[in-house]
């Protein structure tokens, strides 16, 4: 294994030339670009033996890897923002057909406006999809968990996304540890699907359905999902025997005791470790618990590491107009009918790349901690008045 | 009487029990097309009739794989099968889109362009029936518009692009119109098609009984009479620069092939319509057969 000071792009590309994906599609996007351009230069340098396929929009590049994967070949895509959006149409298709394709998101703000910086709705709309959804903190896991996502999705045949902030990783160069080819190629074997598209033995897939099936297939994708939180859990446990790291799917630092859990994902949690640590230092029991999955939703595990909690704040940097953010409603969800019943305390910010500080974190500890109950449903940090 | 002999083979792929209308034009084409290419294909199949007309699941009419794609990705989708079938050194199967006119013409073209523009190995077959368009007659370089508009119902699209010259623009190896009216020049195309490497782009001529407003036995006739009214000439294009004409029958008028179907009553009546359409067919045919 090698250690390289890289950024989280590339980081990506290293991950999938690890995983010998066969097929590339991409269509260029700020600021996803980079993890293709490395990759187009390991094919031409030979170091990855994959087609690469230089489409022209980004519906196009999800379609390309649902052609391949449905051939039975590894296939792998990396966007952002408006470019997941394009592809939405295809988001949904691959899911329905049952395709284990692999897609590397920067999490990058939409518009209108126009803005480039670290926002998670792009991913976070196409929640409904289908589609395994991991965010990720820094750009160790960044690599690590599009490893794991190959094997958690060729397991259940769902489609996996691996998420990371823009710029906060995409850009920022950090130390990773690349292992080595034999030992990814032991963790990772070779796709090997039942099902493709073979002269030999002809099928049709995706055809028109009579209405007596279709809610049946549907219920085997929720079936597949579910099924997925183990398959995620186990594989992520598996890749820490053999490479010494795992994350688990809600990673959960000092809550053991904490009468105080901050909940939040991307790189705004590596900033809430550090607010967490100052809390301790002041005699306050604060923890943090991470959502590195959040599709499948893992609503148990959830509620297990909130148990300690009197108060849960959730740190959304994602928002749905009219309802608040994203995150907290599900963790609300998921609190919902269970004992015990914490104080959910939701807050938006960050949103565009808006800086997410230690400041911005204890605002909302300190609100929660000196206000029994939220008093609203959302409210806003850093929002300027 | 087609200038390229061939035998039609015998051998059925598309066998009876698929969901096409009696005088599917799609199916017959598929049919025709299965002949010539053979089982080593794999067919792409964006939303159109030959999405349904294969047959609903469990049921596969087509007797080769196919993949059922979103409408505007086939020729993405297509190329990613291509891709595949690269990786496992698979160089004998074929790729083949088939898609409907309104998938080639309108939301599909920009995929079909990148793809052209790369040269992708796979046969793109636009299966016409003018559906889509509700008068779907190409448009040559200098067709007047207002032409087309048939009935005032229908919905009223002024002209069609002319995608032949669109994709010999991309100096794409091969590409040639077709209908089933002519089985013997459209099987010897496919074959033709088949056995080159590249973008091979075929625009087949698909009568559609339910949509012409004809009755089902006469599918065929009109088919004949787009050829022979210069509605549908019947072309090769070699590498996007040579073109020629295949199949030339005796000259038919317009308002033969015009008649008798219904989708054209608002205009079989518009001696002035017609005879606009009239010069610019024959603009398109002297373009067609003056070129190198």
């Amino acid at each position: 294994m090698t250690t390289k000071v890289i950024e989280g792009t590339h980081a990506i590309s290293h991950a999938v030339q690890r995983c010998r994906a066969k097929v590339i599609a991409a269509y260029p996007n700020n600021p996803s670009s980079g993890v293709v351009e490395l990759l187009a230069e390991m094919c031409a340098d030979g170091q990855l033996d994959a087609r690469y396929v230089a489409v022209e929009s980004e519906h196009s590049a999800m379609a390309t890897c649902a052609g391949a994967a449905q051939t039975g070949i590894r296939a792998f895509t990396a966007t952002s923002s408006h470019g997941l959006l394009y592809m939405h149409e295809m988001l949904h298709w691959c899911a329905g057909a049952r395709l284990p394709i692999v897609l590397a998101n920067v999490n990058r703000a939409v518009g209108s406006p126009w803005n480039i910086f670290a926002d998670q709705n792009d991913s976070l709309s196409q929640r409904d999809t289908g589609w395994i959804q991991y965010y990720c903190e820094n750009n160790q896991e960044v690599l690590d968990t599009i490893i794991q996502a190959y094997k958690v999705a060729e397991r259940v045949l769902m489609p996996a996304m691996v998420c990371l902030d823009a710029f906060f990783l995409s850009h920022t160069s950090e130390p990773v540890t690349i292992p080595d080819q034999q030992a990814v190629d032991e963790y990772l074997p070779a796709f090997n699907p039942e099902y493709f598209l073979d002269p030999e033995h002809p099928h049709a897939f995706g055809g028109v359905l009579l209405n007596d099936t279709y809610m049946e297939l549907r219920a085997r994708m929720d079936q597949s999902m579910r099924q997925a939180l183990t398959v995620a859990a186990d594989a992520d446990a598996q890749y820490g025997r053999q490479f010494g790291r795992h994350y688990g799917l809600i990673d959960t630092y000092r809550t053991e005791d904490a009468k105080t859990i901050l909940v939040t994902s991307g790189t705004a949690a590596g900033t809430a470790r550090g607010v967490v640590n100052r809390y301790r230092e002041q005699g306050m029991a604060v923890g943090l618990a991470r959502i590195r999955l959040f599709r499948p939703f893992p609503a148990a595990e959830l509620r297990r590491s909130l148990a300690p909690a009197q108060r849960v704040v959730v740190f959304d940097r994602n928002i749905s107009f009219g309802l608040g953010g994203i995150m907290a409603s599900e963790v609300r969800a998921a609190l919902c009918n269970h004992a015990p019943q914490p104080q959910v305390y939701s807050f938006v910010g960050g949103l565009g790349g808006r800086d997410v500080t230690p400041e911005t974190l204890r605002t909302a500890v300190d609100y929660a901690v000196t206000h029994e109950t939220p008093g609203a449903d959302m409210l806003w940090l850093g929002l300027k008045d | 009487m087609s200038q390229i002999l061939y035998d039609v083979p015998d051998e059925e792929i598309l066998p009876p029990g698929h969901l096409g209308c009696g005088g599917c034009g799609a199916a017959l084409s598929m049919r025709l097309a299965l002949k010539a290419l053979g089982r080593k294909t794999i067919l792409v199949v964006p939303a159109c009739c030959s999405s349904v007309i294969d047959g609903p699941a469990p049921f596969s009419a087509a007797g080769v794989p196919v993949m059922h794609t979103p409408f505007a990705s086939a020729a993405a989708a297509a190329s990613g099968v291509r891709a595949a079938l690269d990786v496992k050194r698979d160089t004998d199967t074929t790729v083949c889109v088939w898609a409907g006119d309104g998938r080639t013409f309108d939301i599909g073209i920009q995929a079909l362009s990148a793809a052209a523009e790369r040269n992708e190995d796979f046969i793109y077959v636009c299966c016409d029936n003018e559906a889509y368009m509700s008068s779907g007659v190409q448009r040559g370089p200098a067709m007047p518009s207002g032409v087309w508009t048939t009935t005032p119902t229908a919905r009223a699209k002024q002209q069609q692009r002319d995608i032949l010259s669109i994709l010999a623009a991309h100096r794409i190896p091969y590409a040639a119109t077709a209908t089933v009216a002519y089985p013997d020049d459209l099987v010897a195309k496919f074959v033709r098609a088949r056995d080159t490497r590249g973008t091979r782009f075929l625009h087949v001529l698909s009568p559609c009984p339910p949509e012409w407003k004809i009755p089902s036995e006469r599918a065929i006739e009109f088919a004949r009479l787009a050829v022979a009214a210069r509605m549908f000439p019947l072309v090769e294009i070699i590498g996007g620069r040579r073109w020629r004409v295949t199949v030339d029958p005796p000259a038919e008028p317009l308002e033969k092939y015009l008649e008798g179907q219904g989708r054209f009553r608002g205009l079989v009546n518009d001696a002035g319509r017609i005879a606009a359409l009239r010069a610019a067919l024959d603009e398109r045919w002297a373009d067609i057969t003056s070129g190198p």
